[in-house]
């Protein structure tokens, strides 16, 4: 029953959060219509949706709607059971859990925040994340992937650290990811961007250098009430 | 499980402490617990959690999990045979998953903001908080509980921060209760089952401590 509803993906071209959502369908062959939202003119299909946050992603399962990345992942891998993203053990999906919501807060957003910040708190903000990638070399020592031999969901869940950490790293002037300090990462990061369901969707990266490159100045210049501390 | 060496390391006014602490007298868990000392953490602590040295962590057979919800889940995981705190369904365990995310996103930082903060802060603050709960209030709608007839991961992901409520509540000078009745009606029957009541503090207690933090912070 589930497999024959239809699925929909309410998304913003340049999220990461998106894209991720898309690598899982994709790997998992589940085919979906992608509906385009322009976030900073947010459609009322998108208020309805997920009214609580007013966010994308949103993903449509025939009459459900589910919000979140995260919990979108755990919904897809929950549904359609072929080419399984999490693991089968209890402690090992604690880990993968753990590692998720650790490169969320202590990465990804240290990464914005030194992408979105000038001076004093751009270094700061530089040195946390490398910090935290030191952490993540070390999960990665001796595998291909975090999920071992193939991709599983930490490398779905990490997997924009591939693609748009290099473009902030060039919009925003700094040097995070130094393959002479990280090789395991740096590794991984190339392997992720082969993979055939990677390498096919992702956003352009000269649109991205410039949505960034505006986006940044933008952000900026304003008082960070919009950075979520972890 | 038979042999199975289950010990939690916690702060007792934690309420991430408190989430794993109901979880594990759901399902029935005998496990050690262990206070820690925040100011001066254990080298037990800092070897069971190097990345966040934080509490909660679970010990099992000498292997810690970290980060109270991502324990829950284990927890349930591992004792599946009794009380489960997920639903089945995958779209009822996503809608479970997103409202314990937006509890941890959102109840956790807008009231930490009441107590360490004063003036126009401290309003907008005030403001935000019965938002959310208002927005928690409507999804209880006429259930008993989030997880419908029995508690579940969503009332254990919230339920712990009611204890802390008298002290955001009198620092903050305002009353949960006049404006979320519901929600305050919904508490006081979760702490009539005995995980939860067993599991929680002593709201007299929690303030007092409120007081000694803010102190040692220099706010008034």
């Amino acid at each position: 029953m589930a497999n024959t509803e239809q699925v929909k993906l309410l998304g913003f071209w340049v999220s990461p959060f998106v894209r991720r959502v898309e690598w899982a369908l994709k790997l998992k062959g589940v085919d979906y219509e992608y509906i385009e939202e322009d976030i900073f003119n947010k459609t009322s299909l998108l208020m309805e949706l997920n009214p609580v946050h007013k966010k994308v992603p949103v993903l449509v399962h025939g009459q459900k709607a589910i919000a979140e990345s995260f919990v979108i992942l755990e919904f897809i891998d929950e549904t359609w059971k072929q080419c399984p993203l999490m693991p089968q053990d209890p402690y090992e999906r604690a880990m993968t859990r753990f590692w998720t919501k650790f490169a969320e807060e202590k990465i990804f957003y240290a990464a914005w925040n030194a992408l979105c910040s000038l001076g004093e708190e751009k270094e700061k903000a530089i040195k946390l994340t490398v910090e935290a990638i030191e952490k993540i070399e070390e999960e990665l020592k001796g595998k291909q992937f975090f999920g071992g031999e193939s991709i599983g969901y930490l490398d779905i869940a990490i997997g924009w650290m591939s693609y748009w950490l290099p473009v902030w790293e060039e919009v925003g002037s700094m040097k995070i990811v130094d393959p002479l300090q990280f090789p395991a990462t740096n590794s991984w990061m190339n392997k992720f961007l082969k993979h055939p369901m990677i390498k096919e969707n992702l956003p352009p990266r000269d649109e991205m250098i410039i949505y960034f490159q505006n986006r940044s100045k933008e952000l900026a210049s304003k008082p960070h009430e919009w950075f979520r501390t972890p | 499980m038979a042999g199975d060496q289950v010990t939690l390391l916690d702060f007792w006014a934690s309420p991430f402490g408190m989430r794993v602490r109901i979880a594990l007298a759901e399902k029935g868990v005998k496990y050690e617990y262990s206070e820690q000392d925040l100011r001066n953490k254990s080298a037990l602590l800092l070897q069971m959690n190097p990345v966040h040295k934080k509490i909660p962590v679970l010990v099992h057979n000498g292997k810690p999990v970290c980060e109270s919800l991502i324990i829950v889940q284990y927890i349930d995981e591992v004792w599946k045979d009794k009380a489960p705190l997920l639903p089945s369904d995958p779209y009822q365990r996503a809608q479970s998953r997103f409202w314990a995310d937006f509890v941890d996103k959102k109840i956790y930082d807008l009231s930490r903001k009441i107590w360490t903060t004063k003036g126009e802060d401290l309003e907008a603050a005030k403001k935000d908080f019965i938002d959310c709960l208002k927005l928690l209030e409507g999804e209880l709608g006429d259930k008993p509980y989030f997880g419908g007839e029995t508690i579940g991961y969503v009332d254990i992901a919230f339920v712990p921060f009611y204890v802390w409520f008298h002290a955001y509540e009198t620092v903050g000078n305002f009353k949960v209760e006049a404006e979320c009745p519901k929600l305050i009606a919904y508490c006081k029957r979760c702490l009539q089952k005995e995980s939860v009541s067993k599991s929680l503090q002593d709201p007299q207690k929690v303030y007092d401590f409120v007081v000694m933090l803010r102190k040692n912070f220099g706010i008034e």
